[in-house]
């Protein structure tokens, strides 16, 4: 039988997520050797025609071209995994749709009408049927070792769904919030990095996005008692994953009650 | 041969370079009328919405810019904040940075010699072929590029987008013994380096050279990385806080990045080549007798030797990171309180790429006003193109294919990371 093709696409994104493939030094011949990599254009300039087995998927949809060409990488790909916060979420780009796109566009480009873009960064599965999202920005190697070996014998990953603050108790770390009073968004973040952060007196910043059930208002409550004003706690919320609902709802407890506190008594 | 006095060469999604980008070159009555470098990659607006974030949150975001070269990022938007506040970083956590820095220059180029460009000297579609019939070879580029990686992950706690790095220099400092076990993987890629030096100097190079002016960072004593003045290879000299006086960005119609000049003067180049033409004095010994021994003169003009400047760079970056290691002492703290200022600030630094700007605006909150950056990738666009005008000049009797071949190759010579320029190949050759 033939190997297993292996497609590598890219969107809106920093090519960090598929570089984590190729940091994956000691396992990336061993990988190579088990499919036969069809089209990825960061490693070969060989393409080899579809459909393809596996296609990864890195970055976000923000132009109606790219919105087009997921459709067609779609129906080449019998199985879709998306990888990282830009694929998964939207990625720091959507920090667009909170805001005026035409104005960011005249901000930084001096011909803005040379530069076509949509005024949303919308993650793949807004798109088309995803198989299963890798989070993290960027994502995890390991855990994007195991998805590969997973889908190459037919199981499903074994992808943990639980918090970061899960993970710092397995770890061993100090909380951060406990002993130094340090702001951390552990407790919604979904786990997959190891507690990296707070392993470095550093609360965790969401980057590998909400886990599956978090509790948005206590969060919220201990970003406040940690003493961070709710334009801080805004900004928290509106980073790498700031498109996911989960995120959105962190920020919109607080314009909720800035309202409500700013209404004439 | 009329059928090829008018043609148009087309190449789509080139590979093999960080992004994403496309070249269009125009043959009219047997002579190139036009080359265009296009940009594809859909802007992500950074500098828009940088505004209104805390002076705390660029080293972060702008990390995401670029998946290659995140620590540039990182240093350079540090370096720019700081300078608002007011505030200068030295002695044990600019060492730290320093230490940081050259993981990524070693990560970086490892990955452009052995994955991007080696296949093109040797004529393999990619590093993975290669290792079929040189298994040896990629692994040791593999083991090399590893300790770069290992430096990142042990002083960023992670080698994309490292999560140690803040204003005013680190949130943990590594222990003298985690440093040391670090020092043992570098002895070891120390030959690994040099090994490689020695066997990109036997690829062959088409004799092809330039003329621009190159433009990197100098700083006496030692070869400039996370700091230091502007010089060019036309005797120009300026601080970072006057960049934008002397470099000039144009959006271009056909690109989602900028074009810069020189005002006044016109296109230029900066990275690695540069950098050895402007600071081969500062190497250590071992580096510079390793490229006299690879046949790199005082200068390097010839593109297709930038292969062997990002070795020599190499076997600087692993020297450099074993001294540091050598005189490590934990920072405490491992940073300084850089409380916010009203103020604008600049920063440059030399990523792998080349010179990448950054400049702030803060208020007095601490929130970001306005926020410029400008990547190696734009500088040297307008010199890319020049040179492919040359070189598609030279090569119009060559069918389609080989000539969008050789230009692929040509331009991984500049190891362009598209995503940073905002964003690769697709070769259009009109000859009608
Ligand atoms: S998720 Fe983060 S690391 Fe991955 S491509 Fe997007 S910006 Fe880069
Ligand atoms: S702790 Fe949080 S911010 Fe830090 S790497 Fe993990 S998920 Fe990302």
């Amino acid at each position: 039988m033939d190997a297993p093709t292996l497609a590598v696409w890219k969107f809106a994104s920093c090519d960090g997520c598929q570089l984590t493939l190729l940091d994956c030094e000691d396992d990336l011949l061993a990988v190579a050797g088990r499919v036969r990599i069809a089209h990825f254009l960061e490693a070969t300039r060989e393409v080899l025609p579809g459909p393809y087995d596996v296609s990864l998927v890195e970055g976000s949809i923000t132009t109606a071209e790219d919105a087009e060409r997921i459709r067609r990488v779609r129906e080449m790909s019998r199985t879709l995994v998306t990888i990282g916060a830009c694929a998964t979420a939207g990625g720091v780009q959507a920090l667009r749709n909170f805001a005026d796109v035409e104005e960011f566009r005249s901000l930084v480009y001096a011909h803005p009408e040379y530069v076509s873009t949509l005024a949303t960064s919308t993650p793949i599965a807004a798109h088309v049927d995803v198989d299963f999202e890798l989070r993290g920005c960027p994502i995890d190697g390991r855990q994007l070792l195991e998805v590969i070996t997973a889908l190459l014998v037919g199981r499903k990953p074994n992808i943990a769904s639980h918090s970061v603050c899960f993970e710092c108790k397995r770890r061993g770390n100090v909380c951060v919030v406990v002993a130094h009073g340090t702001p951390c968004l552990g407790p919604v973040t979904h786990a997959g990095c190891g507690a990296l952060c707070p392993a470095h007196n550093r609360g965790c910043y969401g980057c590998f996005g909400p886990m599956d059930t978090p509790n948005a208002a206590a969060q919220v409550a201990l970003l406040r008692a940690t003493g961070m004003a709710d334009g801080d706690v805004e900004r928290a919320s509106r980073t790498f994953n700031a498109g996911t609902p989960a995120f959105i709802e962190l920020s919109r407890v607080t314009t909720r009650r800035e309202a409500h506190r700013d209404a004439p008594l | 041969m009329t059928h090829r006095s008018d043609r148009t060469l087309d190449v789509r999604a080139l590979a093999r370079v960080e992004g994403e980008g496309a070249m269009h070159v125009r043959v009219r009555g047997g002579s190139v009328e036009t080359v265009r470098l296009e940009i594809y990659e859909p802007p992500r607006f950074f500098e828009a919405f940088l505004r209104g974030r805390r002076y705390t949150e660029p080293p972060d975001i702008t990390a995401r810019i670029c998946g290659i070269c995140p620590v540039a990022y990182q240093m350079s938007a540090c370096a720019a904040i700081e300078d608002a506040c007011g505030v200068v970083v030295d002695g044990a956590i600019a060492d730290l940075r320093r230490l940081l820095y050259c993981g990524e220059w070693i990560e970086s180029h490892v990955l452009h010699i052995y994955l991007l460009h080696a296949p093109d000297f040797l004529g393999y579609p990619s590093a993975i072929d290669l290792a079929r019939d040189h298994r040896d070879l990629v692994e040791r580029g593999l083991a090399l590029k590893k300790a770069g990686n290992d430096v990142m992950e042990l002083i960023g706690g992670r080698a994309i987008h490292p999560v140690n790095v803040r204003v005013g220099g680190f949130y943990r400092a590594p222990t003298r013994q985690d440093i040391r076990a670090l020092g043992e993987k570098l002895r070891v890629a120390l030959d690994q380096a040099l090994d490689t030096a020695r066997w990109v100097a036997g690829f062959d190079f088409p004799d092809f050279h330039h003329d621009h002016e190159m433009l990197a960072l100098t700083e006496p004593g030692r070869y400039a990385i996370e700091r230091g003045t502007v010089v060019t290879t036309g005797g120009l000299a300026f601080p970072v806080t006057a960049f934008e006086e002397h470099v000039i960005e144009e959006h271009v119609a056909h690109s989602t990045a900028l074009h810069a000049h020189l005002a006044g003067r016109g296109r230029y180049l900066t990275g690695p080549a540069a950098r050895y033409t402007l600071n081969r004095a500062w190497l250590s010994p071992l580096s510079r007798q390793i490229a006299d021994e690879v046949g790199l003169g005082v200068r390097c003009d010839n593109p297709y030797q930038s292969i062997l400047v990002r070795a020599v760079e190499v076997v600087y970056a692993v020297e450099e990171a074993l001294r540091l290691i050598e005189a490590y002492e934990p920072p405490a703290p491992p940073h300084v309180d850089v409380p916010p200022r009203a103020g604008m600030g600049f920063g440059a630094t030399e990523a792998p790429r080349g010179v990448l700007f950054h400049r702030y605006g803060v208020d007095a909150d601490g929130l970001i006003t306005s926020a410029r950056i400008v990547p190696p990738t734009s500088q040297n666009q307008a010199s890319i193109e020049d040179d492919l005008r040359r070189f598609v000049a030279d090569r119009l009797d060559l069918p389609d294919d080989q000539l969008t071949h050789q230009c692929e190759q040509a331009i991984r010579n500049y190891d362009p990371c598209i995503s940073c320029a905002t964003h690769f190949l697709d070769l259009t050759v009109d000859r009608s």
